[in-house]
């Protein structure tokens, strides 16, 4: 039989909750003989070419790169699992939606107290991805199935949420597996 | 006078004295009923919604709503329960809570109740409203970003404190807590001992410089459920 395989992304995230999917420790060889990783970080697959059973995303959405990767993952697997709280209400990133996104950049590239920019030019160029005004919530923007909060979510977390849908079961966490920290 | 009020509680038989709250007489006999606003020793709000049981089918706040003979009381049913989940989805996406760098986390009364139901997402849209943090006072941080307008403050500040250093402005959406002077807390006479800084149930009211002092795993709510408490000492008339 073949084996189900995993996407997984980082949008804008931090990579945390990528480390702590390595934090199962030894459990990752098990893992390993069960799924098979396909477009992640992981092995840089760069591009989806098969089909996937779950999908995981780190991070939400900061810019139009993340809102197209996101919608060709919700194309490409069964089951998409927001992981961790930037993905699922914008997280650390989310707080600059407190503030209007040009004054975030002034701050960033030109009037912050440690800010060296002797050109005085907010980057622009082609190739940089545009940002969104502000920060959204995976599910904000395509359907998402499961959550998985924390920051990052306990690597226990993240090992029953996998079990549970490898076997074709609802992900049930316990008391101590869901948290916001 | 003295009679014992008898009434039925997810189908149990309570007795409870004449002039207690449903809450509170729930809670004599061992069972549980969330809240946010009410707080022991305070006056009841009736404001946060998230107590709310049906009585003879009809949606009451039992933290106000006296117990009477005969009343059916629901209040784990499943009905009650998304009801209540619902207010406290609603109470995340109204306020900005970024409970991973919160000095609260893990004695946070609201996040526990979001753990207490499961809550893995809130199923409305954020808001991210724009809110004002006042850190003038010397030794208290007032962050409305994460205030939940139940109104504890208000009520320990002038019947406790007696110093009516809170108040609620605004209406509506617009509606946040106060302080009852221009220059912001720090003008107040608001002490660190105060009650009302005592029983706010979030991180909108904190000490100063005593942040993150507990570590993960040992704070209030990292391993027990918010209640679990009340339902571990359950009176006589529980099971
Ligand atoms: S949830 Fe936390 S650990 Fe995960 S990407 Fe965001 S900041 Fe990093
Ligand atoms: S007040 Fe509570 S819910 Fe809000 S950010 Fe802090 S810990 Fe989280
Ligand atoms: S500051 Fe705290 S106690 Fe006061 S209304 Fe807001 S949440 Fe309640």
């Amino acid at each position: 039989m073949e084996k189900p395989r995993i996407a997984t992304t980082s949008l804008a995230g931090c990579f945390g909750c990528h480390m702590s999917l390595l934090d199962i420790d030894a459990r990752i060889l098990d893992l390993a003989e069960l799924v098979e990783f396909h477009k992640s970080p992981i092995n840089d697959i760069k591009a989806f070419d098969q089909h996937c059973a779950v999908g995981l995303i780190e991070g939400g959405c900061c810019n139009e790169e993340n809102v197209k990767v996101l919608r060709e993952f919700r194309r490409n697997c069964d089951i998409l699992v927001s992981v961790g709280d930037c993905a699922i209400m914008g997280g650390i990133p989310a707080m600059r939606n407190l503030v209007p996104l040009e004054e975030c950049l002034q701050e960033a590239y030109l009037n912050g107290p440690t800010v060296f920019n002797p050109s005085k030019r907010i980057p622009n160029d082609p190739e940089i991805p545009l940002l969104l005004e502000k920060v959204y919530p995976c599910h904000e923007v395509v359907e998402i199935d499961y959550h998985l909060p924390g920051c990052p979510p306990p690597a226990d977390t993240l090992w029953e949420a996998l079990g549970a849908l490898l076997k074709g079961n609802p992900i049930e966490l316990s008391y101590e597996l869901i948290k916001y920290d | 006078m003295n009679k014992t009020v008898i009434f039925l509680l997810d189908g149990e038989v309570i007795e409870g004295s004449p002039g207690k709250t449903i809450l509170e007489a729930a809670e004599d006999a061992g069972k549980y009923i969330p809240r946010l606003c009410a707080y022991k020793g305070l006056a009841p709000h009736g404001s946060c919604r998230v107590c709310t049981v049906l009585v003879n089918g009809r949606p009451q706040a039992s933290c106000i709503q006296p117990i009477a003979d005969g009343i059916v009381v629901e209040s784990e049913s499943a009905e009650v329960r998304e009801l209540r989940r619902g207010v406290i989805e609603m109470l995340f996406v109204e306020g900005n809570h970024f409970c991973m760098c919160c000095e609260k986390s893990g004695n946070c009364e609201l996040q526990a109740l979001a753990y207490r139901f499961g809550i893995t997402a809130p199923r409305y849209p954020y808001l991210f409203p724009k809110r004002e943090v006042d850190a003038t006072h010397p030794y208290i941080l007032l962050d409305r970003n994460r205030c939940i307008q139940c109104g504890r403050c208000v009520r320990a500040s002038r019947d406790v404190d007696g110093k009516n250093v809170f108040q609620f402005g605004g209406r509506g959406a617009g509606k946040r807590i106060a302080v009852n002077a221009a220059g912001g807390l720090g003008k107040t006479d608001a002490a660190v001992i105060d009650q009302a800084i005592e029983v706010c149930p979030v991180g909108a009211i904190l000490r100063k410089r005593v942040g993150f002092r507990v570590p993960v795993g040992k704070r209030k709510f990292d391993h027990q459920p918010i209640g679990s408490d009340i339902e571990g000492k359950a009176g006589p008339t529980a099971v």
